[in-house]
């Protein structure tokens, strides 16, 4: 065991609610195995101690919301051999990039009683605006059977069998019934990224994006959908792509064209 | 001789946090929480989005407790249109709490507390060593996000909740697949009560004013006034005109004897001394075989009051289960109305505590969002300084370490305080990496 090389995982975290990171303490019947497989070099949550690095993977979750962390995110980089980006936050700037749309000084001076002591940058971006990033995990929060399969795709120098297709392939797989065709729910299963198998229209509801968007999304298509057949007000269908991915570029046009 | 012990950051703690405590000569002279966690702004973007978005939205501070924030944001804007969602949409939603109290005590208690107590670096170490007693803890954890993935269909970010009650609810059957698991578990709880009784606490205790919800029938979570050991009763909606910090500009003399009073707790340890006879049965006897009940003032044994109500959580959620009956509905029917909605739940780790003002379309105009940490952190930087106090003889290493084990007794929740944040706040700490 000690004689066998186990590569670094390293975990960080930069502007997030910690609920991508949480996954990974979630991975409660792997845990004790995959540190076994791989040394957990640096991960202030769940360990005190810190390995120094170079690390071979580093996990990222969080979107650079501070210039300090927009430098901080460099030095990951430099010390990483593979960078991952893990969920909304680190992938399109997560919820928090809804200042991005509005004045961050009036923010902070709601917000805070003293927001003289707040610094903080007008918008927050996706690591990939600072950094090479080498893989991007998507999901609000990212899916625990992504995560798995990503970290041991890249400890195996293999592709991580992670589809792109969109929420809508997901449901036509499991057999659900479509919920905007039969119950006139409005969804955006059909511009949102895979990766939660569905769950929202398995539950009966639309999808809200959390996986961001798909690749080249016909968001114009839906919107029309949404205006003629769910009856949504543009300022509806704007609120809907100003969600959690609202700086994702995609859904950042479509909810302006609806302003 | 002048010494600081600083510690940049703070490791297991969700968040990120460090602390500081400053010594002058033989005299501490400053005990802090620095938080450096960035602002994320959620009140000021919730203003302008639908009240049926709030869950969705406030689920987003914290990952480790989106249910006390999806519960807190409900309860406010159906009471605040009149509404009171009962029965059995009721009971789940208790239910899928639980399943957060659970997961979260069971990841404090064995992945971030324990291995303070008995001088791990961390849980994968704690396991080199007990490998039953850690498996037991991880067992314990997943059944609480199994409990809110079934009811939930995640564990983190649930996407099944919203104003009025689910989207889906469960079938009879479906929670009946959990029965076994939390009989199993309800053993599990308690045997981690009985483990961390053994453990050693520092003789350390403190006068705190313990706040914490009560209800007149249950063991108070999501729903009920506001109390305090020390004689505050009031409902949620006058929260700001009793618990107010130093920033407090307009004052009544209520709240001016609240803050002459200065600190409060809430959490678990709040809980159990001003709940305690309402916890389950099987709960207080636990609790008494370790002789634990009101009246403890030691924050070290927090993590007994975590086992305990893990004990009452498994309790609860089998007599839930065994009296669901699925209702005809998954969530009832709302109108918006203008108005100041007001919700409280108790988090993991203590009272939620919401504000919205909604208008007749149901657009949210204003809100506030209290989290329990950034409520607990008078009471972590009172804990320091009088802890290094009464410690000053104890070598350098070992007392950062029960600093850092001072802060851990809170569960701190740094995601969750850091967006109201009115600590001093130390950007040159986190100079390094
Ligand atoms: S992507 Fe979502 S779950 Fe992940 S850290 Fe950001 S807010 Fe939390
Ligand atoms: S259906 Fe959409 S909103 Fe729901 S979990 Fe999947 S991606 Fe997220
Ligand atoms: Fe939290």
């Amino acid at each position: 065991m000690a004689t066998k090389k186990r590569p670094k995982l390293a975990v960080w975290k930069f502007a997030s609610c910690d609920g991508c990171q949480l996954s990974l303490l979630d991975c409660e019947d792997e845990l004790l195995a995959v540190a076994r497989e791989i040394e957990v070099a640096y991960f202030p949550e769940g360990f005190r101690e810190v390995i120094k690095g170079p690390y071979d993977i580093s996990l990222v979750e969080g979107s650079i919301t501070t210039a300090h962390d927009a430098e901080r995110i460099h030095k990951v980089r430099r010390m990483s051999k593979t960078v991952i980006a893990i969920g909304a936050c680190a992938t399109s700037g997560g919820i928090q990039a809804l200042r991005n749309f509005k004045d961050v000084k009036e923010f902070a001076r709601y917000v805070y009683p003293r927001p003289e002591y707040i610094s903080t940058l007008s918008k927050s971006t996706p690591l990939s605006d600072h950094i090479n990033v080498d893989y991007e995990l998507r999901g609000c929060p990212i899916s625990k059977v992504q995560l798995i399969e990503t970290v041991s795709a890249f400890l195996n120098s293999r592709k991580p069998n992670v589809p792109s297709h969109s929420v809508c392939m997901e449901c036509k797989r499991k057999g659900n019934i479509c919920v905007m065709v039969a119950k006139g729910i409005p969804c955006l299963g059909p511009v949102t990224h895979a990766g939660c198998d569905a769950l929202c229209p398995t539950y009966n509801r639309g999808c809200y994006a959390c996986f961001g968007p798909k690749e080249s999304p016909n968001t114009g298509s839906l919107s029309r959908w949404l205006g003629e057949r769910s009856g949504m007000k543009d300022k509806d269908i704007m609120r809907s792509f100003r969600g959690i991915n609202a700086y994702a570029e995609p859904f950042r046009k479509e909810s302006e064209a609806h302003e | 001789m002048n010494k600081t012990i600083k510690l940049d950051y703070l490791a297991r703690v969700e968040g990120e946090g460090g602390l500081t405590v400053r010594l002058k000569g033989d005299e501490v002279v400053d005990a802090r929480l620095n938080i450096f966690e960035p602002p994320r702004f959620f009140e000021a973007f919730l203003r302008g989005r639908r009240f049926s978005e709030a869950p969705d939205i406030t689920a987003r501070i914290c990952g480790i407790c989106p249910i006390a924030y999806m519960m807190s944001s409900i309860q406010a804007m159906e009471t605040g249109f009149g509404y009171h969602v009962d029965g059995m949409l009721r009971e789940l939603r208790r239910l899928i709490y639980f399943g957060e109290w659970i997961e979260s005590h069971a990841l404090h208690i064995y992945m971030l507390h324990a291995p303070d107590f008995l001088g791990y670096q961390d849980v994968i170490k704690l396991a080199g060593d007990f490998p039953e007693i850690v498996e037991r803890g991880l067992k314990l954890k997943k059944l609480g996000n199994d409990i809110m993935t079934l009811i939930g269909g995640r564990e983190i970010h649930p996407i099944n909740i919203r104003v009025g009650g689910f989207y889906r609810v469960p079938t009879k059957n479906e929670l009946n697949s959990l029965s076994d698991r939390i009989k199993w578990a309800r053993e599990a709880a308690l045997e981690t009560v009985r483990w961390v009784a053994t453990m050693e606490f520092p003789d350390f205790e403190q006068d705190y004013e313990f706040v914490a919800l009560r209800h007149p029938e249950e063991y108070a979570v999501i729903e009920g006034d506001l109390a305090s050991n020390k004689g505050l009763s009031f409902p949620i909606s006058a929260f700001e005109e009793y618990i107010r910090e130093d920033h407090v500009k307009h004052s009544t003399s209520l709240q001016a004897s609240v803050r002459g009073r200065g600190a409060y707790c809430v959490g678990p340890m709040a809980r159990i001394n001003i709940n305690f006879e309402k916890l389950s049965a099987l709960a207080r006897e636990a609790a008494s075989e370790v002789k634990f009940g009101p009246g403890c003032l030691n924050p070290f044994k927090s993590i007994i009051a975590r086992a305990i109500e893990v004990v009452h959580a498994c309790d609860e959620s089998l007599r839930i289960i065994e009296g669901y009956q699925m209702p005809e509905m998954p969530s009832i029917d709302l109108t918006p109305r203008t108005a100041t909605c007001y919700g409280c739940t108790e988090a993991p780790r203590g009272i939620c505590w919401h504000r919205y003002r909604v208008d007749e379309d149901g657009t949210i105009l204003d809100a506030r969002i209290v989290p329990p940490t950034s409520q607990n952190q008078r009471a972590i930087e009172d804990d320091l300084l009088h802890f290094v106090r009464k410690n000053m003889a104890l070598p350098e290493d070992r007392l950062a370490w029960l600093c850092e084990q001072v802060v851990r007794n809170y569960d701190p929740c740094i995601s969750c305080s850091c967006h109201y944040l009115k600590l001093k706040f130390e950007r040159d700490l986190d100079g390094d990496i």
